[in-house]
């Protein structure tokens, strides 16, 4: 393959936007509200969108014959590279909400940086997904302030949901050789700081929330090299279920 | 020969699915008509990523002009520039309004908490003592609101830069 690293590349970026586009897809017919039901909806969808546009690139990139759909449908798990982090279950509305956040204040400056690609295709995929995710922090952020600072149960539970996916963070910042070769040849603009705008987006809500991030925990990768956590085969024997009963469907 | 001027006017005749008062030329969606080897191509450009309503405008185009005699139309997508509200035509605001729907405002909505969300006047009575109710309504492209004059739940376009 001619660029193999920016097939991995769009692999890791289509793959996150995939699953957790899949993740909030389960809250459909079940949110606490009505307005919040559609509200995670709609963000599945923009998700699944990006994940359509940039796996369908990948497999333009790839050169195999392999489309978008046969990419998302046909892979085994260990050839999906998203991160630990958005395979996560939904817990209740705090998990899942501060799930988004993280992820959201992660892809926002992302996907700001991807627009300056010397890759035309990354860099029109960015732009157009960047327009979306400004909506989708905005209202997580919210959420995270209004359950943190709310009622002493939806502190408890937004905390809880802190505690335990304060874990799969670290692994956001991942690089390796892809990273590396991408950046050199001017795909991936410089992202080196990243890292510090997403800590002073996280940082400065939960101040608001008045929630704490925990410390002395221990960090969890591997997503990006195809381990998975245990919920991943779950979530594909969903997501694959038609095109493995019916090969070859379409609609 | 059909005209490229021929083709903008049969277009004007295909509608949103979702928001059948808008044609595809009122929300900005197609960019571009050109006559090239020998067929029609007609680049369009998704409002957003997941709208499951460009591939049904898509297939509308292409009968359309099936309906006009041109039967190898061929329609492309492109993601760049990407879309933004400041592409609906005037018209279609006004359509919009009439419709019942809240054209865009020219700002990106803030959120409440951060900021004063966006003043939408209502669509019925055009008082602006309205309230969001939701980020996100009935489709990506719309948010909830509801004016608190005539008490009227209405959806409101939302700007997208």
């Amino acid at each position: 393959m001619k660029n193999e690293a920016l097939f991995r590349y769009l692999l890791r970026l289509g793959d996150d936007s995939l699953i957790l586009g899949q993740r909030l897809a389960e809250w459909c017919g079940h949110g606490p509200i009505l307005e919040e039901d559609i509200a995670l909806t709609n963000i599945a969808l923009d998700l699944i969108g990006q994940a359509t546009s940039i796996l369908n690139y990948a497999g333009e990139v790839e050169g195999a014959g392999r489309d978008g759909d046969k990419l998302a449908f046909l892979r085994f798990e260990n050839q999906y590279s998203n991160l630990l982090l958005v395979e996560q279950p939904n817990g209740d509305f705090a998990d899942t909400i501060l799930r988004q956040f993280l992820f959201d204040a992660y892809r926002k400056p992302l996907f700001e940086r991807l627009i300056q690609s010397k890759d035309a295709q990354l860099a029109a995929i960015a732009e157009k997904s960047w327009k979306e995710t400004k909506y989708h922090l905005r209202h997580t952020s919210e959420w995270v302030i209004r359950l943190g600072d709310g009622t002493e149960e939806s502190h408890k539970r937004v905390q809880k949901a802190l505690n335990n996916l304060w874990r799969y963070t670290d692994e956001i910042f991942y690089s390796d050789d892809v990273d590396k070769e991408l950046t050199e040849s001017g795909v991936l603009p410089e992202l080196s700081d990243l890292r510090s705008i997403w800590e002073q987006t996280v940082k400065s809500i939960f101040a608001e929330a008045t929630i704490s991030i925990p410390t002395n925990i221990w960090k969890f990768e591997g997503g990006r090299k195809g381990h998975h956590s245990e919920h991943m085969g779950f979530i594909l024997s969903d997501l694959q279920y038609m095109q493995r009963a019916y090969p070859n469907l379409e609609w | 020969m059909v005209t490229k001027e021929q083709i903008w006017e049969w277009l004007e005749e295909v509608c949103d699915p979702e928001i059948p008062v808008l044609s595809v030329i009122d929300l900005g969606v197609v960019r571009d008509v050109q006559f090239e080897n020998k067929s029609w191509m007609i680049t369009i450009t998704p409002t957003y990523s997941g709208c499951p309503a460009m591939k049904v405008m898509e297939d509308d185009i292409k009968s359309k002009l099936e309906e006009n005699g041109i039967d190898n139309a061929k329609v492309r997508t492109v993601l760049s520039p990407a879309w933004t509200t400041d592409w609906l035509s005037e018209r279609g605001k006004t359509k919009l309004q009439e419709y019942g729907i809240a054209p865009p405002e020219n700002e990106v909505d803030k959120s409440v908490l951060f900021a004063e969300p966006t003043i939408v006047p209502c669509p019925k009575c055009n008082s602006k003592n309205t309230r969001m109710v939701s980020q996100f309504a009935s489709t990506a492209c719309k948010a909830h609101y509801q004016c608190n004059e005539c008490l009227e739940p209405f959806d409101y376009f939302k700007c997208l830069r």
